[in-house]
């Protein structure tokens, strides 16, 4: 038989039967197409090697079936959009250094010549049909097969660029304009020899047929691309979306975390520590709940917790904030929280007191914020005037605004500043 | 606390093994701590067998979080066991879930050592305790007047316990609210305990909709 040696030469001479080893892969895969043995895409050696069979005789199953109405041509265009490439870090068998072209001329011949014999020992689905799918399939699978590394990069280069017109990328981007020119106008020549054989041309449901032939013309030549294209999208999109996740998490730990690590194992000083550590975990917590870092913040509670924690970074004493309702920062709730820094920055300095709690509630009626201590407290008459610089700053702020502050404090009992804003009603 | 009165039996529920330690050893001098649990089942199983008076829970836990702890156990009913929250959370629905469930107070984990004492042994009596934050939130939560109530009585607070709870927000103990209000400390319980009892059963929407938060219903 001639088709027998015709098809033993290409596989059998130069590389070695049973293809390399590629435990790896094959675990995932069932087929992997073989990187030394192939005629056109190695996938016949994969199946093969999967099977335990001679590339050989899947060569030949194929043929045969080729013949058998096109359907070998069907089923290794499957296997090959099944079948995975090897990886690259495998060694491969020794690769042929044959043209491709001479290749696909031998597999050419090879398939037009098992035709041929099976037609005449009568093992056939008819001329009609037969030779119109042979000369499709081959049309498809000029245009699909991926020659080789370059081919493949490119067209995902192409994907990338316009993914939302396949043809037009295929043609726009000049991608083997002959391959894809040659190719479709196999398939064009198939389905015209289907028609004209089949004799449907003349008859009446030639318009439906031809359409439904269009179809399914158009299906084999774009189907193995976007089923591809698409999941090969999908996973990228994943990726992408993950590896971008991942970079920002660790970017912000990096700023955040990381850096107040450091700091605290460079501290002696124990206030310093929990100063530290509570203004990191402020921050991990507005991180965790969305809410916007400090200098982008435009709410009230945002707002007081950004200043708690810059007095407590400065101060070294506990802030507690406590807001009720929100109201958004305006120029004069700004003042407001102005003063309300103000006074929490006094506490910390001169009440001795360790602690220092803020509370703000925001209503109809407007702001009222009170900043309390619990520390040493001091008689507000006897304060004489030219030391009344803070209390001042804070009083004379709030009463720009249109708002008010009263302090309140006793020698021994601590101290509460209590702010006080009107809403505006413009 | 006098010695001849028997100290207070409590039990820690915290999943971090280093917090659970932590707290042994701030509160061993104080309180008889008859065991610990790091996870839902066990402090459930914990709780049941040793009866202890008062649960320190921590609201996240795997397997439920706190609130499935407290409601298991009062769901068996019997044992008078008091649950404490605790947490690092400033999360509301983690708040008022637990206190839904049945806590009767809820303090943040950076509370002193000597304040946490207090906070249990009030526990222990009965009372209720509201740190600064919890005041703070059941003042958001039961903010403006429903234009229509089912329970009037349960879904508003009165001016008197509003002032109570801003007193408590602003960082002022019981003893000095009184003071400030001219009331007794135990008027300032009540008030404190009945403001627990509508966080508890009031249908208020942002109390519902921090339970559902929680799976509480």
């Amino acid at each position: 038989m001639s088709a027998t040696s015709a098809t033993h030469d290409p596989g059998g001479t130069n590389a070695p039967r049973e293809g390399p080893d590629q435990p790896e892969a094959r675990r995932f895969r069932f087929v992997v197409r073989s990187r030394g043995d192939r005629v056109l895409t190695g996938t016949a050696a994969g199946l093969a090697e999967a099977l335990g069979l001679d590339p050989l005789l899947v060569r030949l199953g194929l043929a045969v079936l080729t013949a058998a109405g096109g359907v070998g041509i069907v089923l290794y265009l499957t296997l090959w959009l099944l079948s995975v490439e090897p990886d690259a870090t495998t060694p491969a068998a020794p690769t042929r250094t044959r043209p491709r072209n001479l290749q696909i001329a031998a597999v050419a011949c090879i398939v037009a010549g098992a035709m041929l014999i099976l037609r005449n020992v009568g093992l056939w689905f008819g001329d009609a049909l037969a030779w119109p799918v042979a000369v499709g399939a081959a049309g498809s699978a000029l245009i699909w097969a991926r020659s080789d590394e370059a081919d493949r990069s490119r067209w995902a280069r192409i994907s990338e660029r316009l993914p939302g017109n396949p043809v037009v990328s295929v043609f726009g981007g000049r991608v083997s304009p002959l391959r894809v020119a040659g190719g479709g106008l196999l398939v064009a020549a198939g389905m015209t020899l289907f028609l004209v054989v089949s004799g449907a041309l003349a008859t009446a449901r030639t318009a439906l047929l031809a359409v439904l032939v269009t179809a399914v013309g158009l299906g084999l030549i774009l189907g193995p691309w976007i089923l591809r294209l698409a999941h090969d999208a999908g996973e990228e999109r994943r990726q992408r979306i993950r590896s971008e996740e991942r970079a920002e998490i660790a970017a912000h730990l990096h700023d955040s975390v990381l850096h107040t690590l450091a700091l605290i194992q460079r501290s002696e000083d124990p206030a310093d520590v929990a100063a530290l550590a509570r203004r990191q975990e402020r921050e991990l917590r507005a991180w965790l709940d969305h809410r916007p870092t400090p200098s982008e913040q435009q709410d009230l509670r945002g707002a007081v917790d950004a200043l708690a924690s810059r007095v407590e970074e400065l101060h070294h004493v506990t802030v507690d904030t406590v807001v009720v309702g929100d109201a958004p920062v305006t120029e004069h709730a700004g003042a407001l929280l102005l003063a309300c820094q103000e006074a929490a920055i006094n506490a910390a300095r001169h009440s001795g007191s360790p602690r220092v709690s803020i509370y703000v509630e925001a209503d109809a009626d407007g702001i009222t914020a009170y900043v309390r201590d619990e520390g040493a407290g001091f008689d507000v008459d006897a304060v004489p005037p030219d030391r009344r610089g803070i209390a001042q700053s804070v009083i004379g702020r709030m009463r720009r605004h249109g708002g008010s502050a009263t302090i309140t404090s006793q020698p021994g009992h601590g101290t509460e500043v209590q702010l006080q804003l009107p809403r505006v009603t413009s | 606390m006098s010695p001849a009165t028997p100290r207070t039996r409590l039990f820690l529920v915290d999943d971090h093994q280093l917090f659970r330690s932590g707290l042994r050893a701030e509160l061993e001098g104080e309180f008889e701590i008859v065991g610990e649990a790091g996870d839902v089942d066990q402090a459930v199983a914990g709780i049941a067998t040793l009866k202890p008076d008062v649960v320190l829970l921590d609201v996240h836990l795997p397997g439920g979080g706190g609130a499935t702890v407290a409601e298991a156990i009062t769901r068996r009913g019997a044992a008078p066991t008091r649950f404490l929250g605790i947490s690092v959370s400033d999360a509301p629905e983690d708040v008022i879930g637990v206190i839904r469930a049945g806590a009767r107070g809820y303090v943040t984990k950076s509370i002193s050592p000597t304040e946490l004492a207090d906070a249990i042994r009030r526990v222990h009596s009965g009372d209720a305790v509201f740190s600064p934050r919890l005041a703070g939130f059941v003042l958001d939560a039961f903010r403006g007047d429903l234009p229509t109530s089912i329970d009037p009585e349960l879904d508003q607070l009165t001016p008197r316990e509003r002032e109570v709870l801003r007193h408590i927000a602003r960082g002022f103990t019981y003893k000095e609210i009184g003071v400030r209000l001219n009331l007794s400390a135990k008027t300032v319980e009540t008030h404190v305990s009945s403001v627990l009892r509508k966080l508890q059963l009031s249908s208020r929407y942002e109390l519902t909709r921090w339970a559902m938060d929680r799976r509480m219903i």
